[in-house]
């Protein structure tokens, strides 16, 4: 940025008027854009809820499938936390270089479309090609379990990126006059580092949980007979209205309370520190129990996480040595319409990447910094809802609000505004953990050194938040290029995963080697995306 | 007392320690040996390496070359809990989510030893450090000089027969400071520890050490007693960093025994002790400021130099002059504010030394400037 420019905004900043407006607008834009659309087609239809209620089969279905729904989402929120967290140990302390390489890695589920990486699992666990060509039968039939799966594996980049982010920006000291205290690393872990650490830690186990709720594409084709929630809406949206609309403000409604319970509780719940066991815990602590510990997280990432969801794109390697690559190069059939999707869901994930840091960030600080009193905490609780409510029925009331609402909106803009409204809460979540934790002294210091507000932020917060900010950015992107169900229903423009969900589903003719190819590129140039990306930023200071 | 137990004798001992950060050589092939129950304090300049050397001993990072012994125990990659230090940060890093009186128990609890005696430790301290009130706050809402207490408190709470301080003072005011600094001098002695205390600031190493170490850029100069380093530095730098000196540059004009006759610039004349130069060889004399007595008038004392006051400030204790020499040469000269007369600005004066008192060297290879410079 030129510097005079700078320097303009630096003095502008510490006009109170304009920086409570930057705040205002930054409201504003989180109710216009994120909040009221994604729930408002919901709301509306407030009234058809009666006739769930005259039904008492109906009904006992529909609460079946939300306590399914929140069984489900505790459970695999705690195991992707408990799974993560060596995880990004792991990651954030190795010296060595494989760790960006690890870190990226980490990222692949979330790379891979949602509705593709459900078909990948059933192929993985189900279908005779899968592992289960090892054990004589189908290892994991559809049903709660390979859903259960499911949500662990695309939540776990998630968890796991949140909290490197956190690992690398938290000041390495408060470790070190532990050791000196006595404490062997895994006591110093636990009564140090993750107490320290704990906003993102319960930011990761939100996240987690939201997704687990919400997600409804790829649960779809692994869900068998079991319901949830978001698979209830999916089976009963086209007789009964109500019905879609009461489970989704239950969803909506007991996550809210349960965030806000989870917060308050967390932030006074101290991990159990009663009592050290010192000599369990400097067994566990050292070289080969650590090695022990590294090996069980890197071989549960390789089996459980990453080959199950690379498993639909293998076949790009059989496909790689026949004139389908070469096919697919040329553009033959359907190939031409896959490199035009390419084009767009890598371009949408840049400008929703690029929009969300803008309107996320000042309501990050709003959020972690309490700037606007008790509106700041409702705020806090809000920010998580667009990705709490049931991706079908999200897709619906996005659509409802942006066509019926203004009907002259072109599509592409509909397409950003419904992946700022998925994607926001990732930011927004990762970003404020992580100012969270910044003493608000450092802020003060740099502001009676005579640093302008947004100089503080240059100088100050953002230098200190940067892993975060960037693993937020990152889940941003993501998330944006895999998104499937929500882009199906606001608009017919065709974004990769659609493209590949078409092919899947037999809507255009597609070989299997054809989905291999046409998820293995997309897997690979995103993953080179992200490779290159994190070695420009993240190859300074990580060690 | 609790804090007390423990059978090592934690003397310890750097061989040959060097460590390097990429191109930078922050310790340098340092050797020392402190003493069982010592107060040894390692004074330089910043970045010369002191924060480095402490981490050291620690194991929070381990050295490219050498060896280190606590006692008799070789700790070369023995982990920083098992070699039984306290450490004192220089920024004291006391953990954010624990208040005052759950950092300084942090050590007697995962060293397992059960709440009760935990709890009686953590009294104990606390009433050496004579920290009661706040104990539920948290280290933000405590003062720097009360964070310190607990720093400290903390580290002595684990029970370690070592005590490694990283300029504990530094963040505290002047006030404080010059209190603290003998509170802790007097409970590591209490307690029976050895302490290794690092600073920048050369009065309080020499008001509470035992011995110094004096490094620079990453090379220990010299180690000695407070009064060792102050009557009989061994180089220009420590001449300088400790006490302060005048230097004069000149060349041996002849050689009398033991003693010299120095001709420095403008061909003044004056003696000093000869370290073994010989005749012609460039040298630099240092004399102590307060080394000089300061008379009226141009009197032919033996050893003389004359001037003219050219500035004058009142210190308190002391009054300092600035003199500039016959030739050119600027002096400092320090007279104790009560014991005699005062001179103004403008006024020629006769300063006189003892030979004894002056401290020759030869010139350094990088010339004096270089050698004086801290960083
Ligand atoms: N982790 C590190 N990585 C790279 N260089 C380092 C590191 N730690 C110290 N250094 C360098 O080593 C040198 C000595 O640093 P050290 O912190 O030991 O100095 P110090 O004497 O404690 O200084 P101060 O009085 O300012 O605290 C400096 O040049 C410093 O920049
Ligand atoms: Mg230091």
């Amino acid at each position: 940025m030129p510097k005079k420019f700078v320097e303009k905004l630096d003095r502008l900043s510490s006009r109170p008027m304009v920086k409570y407006g930057v705040y205002l607008v930054a409201v504003i834009l989180f109710f216009a854009l994120i909040l009221v659309p994604p729930i408002l087609g919901i709301v509306i239809k407030w009234s058809s809820m009666q006739e769930i209620f005259g039904n008492s089969q109906l009904m006992n279905r529909a609460l079946d499938a939300v306590k399914n729904s929140f069984v489900m989402a505790v459970l695999v929120s705690i195991l992707d936390v408990a799974a993560g967290i060596p995880m990004a140990w792991l990651i954030a302390r190795s010296r060595s270089k494989w760790a960006n390489i690890l870190d990226t890695l980490a990222d692949v589920p979330f790379i891979v479309p949602t509705a593709v990486l459900g078909y990948s699992l059933l192929l993985f666990w189900y279908r005779p090609e899968g592992i289960s060509a090892f054990f004589g039968g189908s290892l994991v039939s559809p049903g709660w379990f390979l859903v259960a799966l499911l949500h662990f594996t695309f939540s776990y980049p998630v968890v796991v990126r949140v909290i490197v982010g956190a690992l690398l920006d938290y000041k390495i000291e408060y470790e070190q006059a532990a050791r000196t205290l006595g404490a062997p690393p895994f006591t110093t872990a636990r009564t140090v580092t993750f107490g320290i650490i704990k906003p993102s830690l319960i930011a990761a186990f939100i996240l987690a949980f939201a997704r687990s709720i919400s997600e409804t594409g790829a649960t779809m084709m692994v869900a068998g007979a079991f319901e949830n929630g978001p698979i209830f809406i999916q089976n009963t949206k086209d007789v009964y209205v109500g019905a879609t609309v009461f489970v989704s403000l239950i969803l909506i409604v007991v996550s809210c309370l349960i965030f806000a319970a989870v917060r308050v509780l967390g932030g006074k719940l101290k991990l159990p520190f009663k009592k050290a066991w010192p000599t369990v815990e400097r067994k566990i602590s050292y070289s080969s129990a650590a090695m022990t510990r590294n090996g069980i997280t890197l071989l549960t990432f390789f089996i459980i996480i990453l080959i199950p969801s690379l498993f639909a794109a293998l076949p790009a390697f059989k496909a790689a040595s026949t004139d389908i690559l070469h096919n697919a190069l040329l553009g033959v059939y359907p190939w031409g319409e896959y490199w035009q999707s390419l084009v767009l869901s890598y371009s949408l994930g840049a400008a929703v990447t690029v929009l969300n840091v803008l309107i996320g960030l000042p309501m990050a600080i709003i959020v972690a910094r309490k700037r606007l009193g008790k509106t700041s905490s409702a705020l806090n609780v809000l920010v998580d809802i667009p990705i709490i409510v049931p991706s079908v029925a999200l897709g619906v009331s996005l659509r409802f609000f942006w066509k019926e609402t203004l009907a002259f909106i072109p599509d592409i803009l509909l397409l950003v505004f419904a992946h700022l409204a998925i994607t926001y809460p990732y930011f927004v979540r990762s970003m404020s953990a992580a100012v969270e934790r910044i003493s608000i002294e450092l802020e003060e210091a740099s502001r009676t050194l005579g640093a302008k507000p947004f100089c503080v932020f240059r100088t100050v917060i953002f230098p200190l938040t940067k892993y975060s900010m960037f693993s937020g950015a990152i889940m941003v992107f993501t998330r944006s290029v895999s998104e499937t169900g929500a882009t199906m229903a606001v608009t017919s423009l065709k974004t990769t995963p659609v493209v590949l969900v078409d092919w899947v589903k037999g809507k255009i003719a597609a070989t299997s080697l054809e989905i291999g190819l046409g998820c293995g590129f997309l897997i690979l140039i995103s993953f080179i995306i992200l490779l290159a990306l994190r070695l420009i930023v993240g190859g300074k200071g990580r060690y | 007392m609790e804090v007390k137990e423990g059978i090592s004798m934690p003397d310890v001992r750097l061989v040959n320690v060097t460590k390097k950060f990429g191109k930078i050589v922050a310790v340098d092939n340092v050797s020392l040996h402190i003493k069982d129950k010592e107060y040894f304090s390692i004074l330089g300049p910043s970045g010369c390496g002191k924060t480095t050397l402490l981490r050291l001993i620690a194991g929070l990072i381990e050295p490219d070359e050498g060896e280190i012994y606590i006692g008799d125990r070789r700790v070369n990659n023995v982990p920083p809990e098992d070699r039984d230090v306290g450490f004192v940060f220089q920024t004291f890093a006391l953990f954010p989510h624990m208040n005052a009186w759950e950092n300084v128990t942090y050590g007697p609890r995962v060293k397992g030893f059960g709440m009760q005696k935990a709890e009686r430790i953590g009294h104990e301290v606390l009433e050496m450090v004579r920290l009661h009130e706040r104990l539920d706050a948290f280290p933000s809402e405590l003062s720097g000089g009360m964070m310190q207490r607990v720093a400290v408190a903390r580290a002595l709470a684990a029970g370690a027969k070592l005590l490694l301080l990283d300029e504990p003072l530094g963040h505290l005011d002047a006030k404080v400071r010059n209190e603290l600094r003998y509170e802790v001098r007097r409970m590591t002695k209490d307690l029976e520890l050895t302490a290794i205390h690092v600073t920048h600031d050369q009065s309080e190493a020499m008001a509470i050490s035992d011995r110094i170490a004096v490094m620079k850029k990453g090379k220990v100069l010299q180690v000695g007693t407070p009064q060792e380093l102050y009557m009989n530095p061994q180089s220009i730098f420590v001449a300088n960093f400790i006490g302060g000196s005048n230097f004069l540059e000149g060349f041996i004009a002849e050689t009398k025994g033991r003693m010299s006759v120095i001709e420095l610039r403008g061909g003044l004349k004056v003696q000093a002790v000869n370290k073994g130069m010989g005749k012609g060889e460039r040298v630099v004399l240092a004399v102590r400021p307060e080394t000089f007595t300061i008379k009226r008038g141009k009197d032919a004392d033996e050893n003389a130099l004359f001037g003219v006051v050219e500035r004058f400030a009142f210190e308190g204790t002391n009054v300092r002059y600035e003199v500039r020499l016959e030739n050119q040469d600027l002096v400092v000269v320090v007279a104790p504010s009560m014991a005699c007369e005062w001179f103004n600005i403008g006024e020629r004066v006769t300063l006189s030394f003892q030979p004894e008192n002056a401290h020759l060297f030869a010139y350094p290879e990088l010339g004096l400037r270089e050698e004086l410079a801290v960083e």
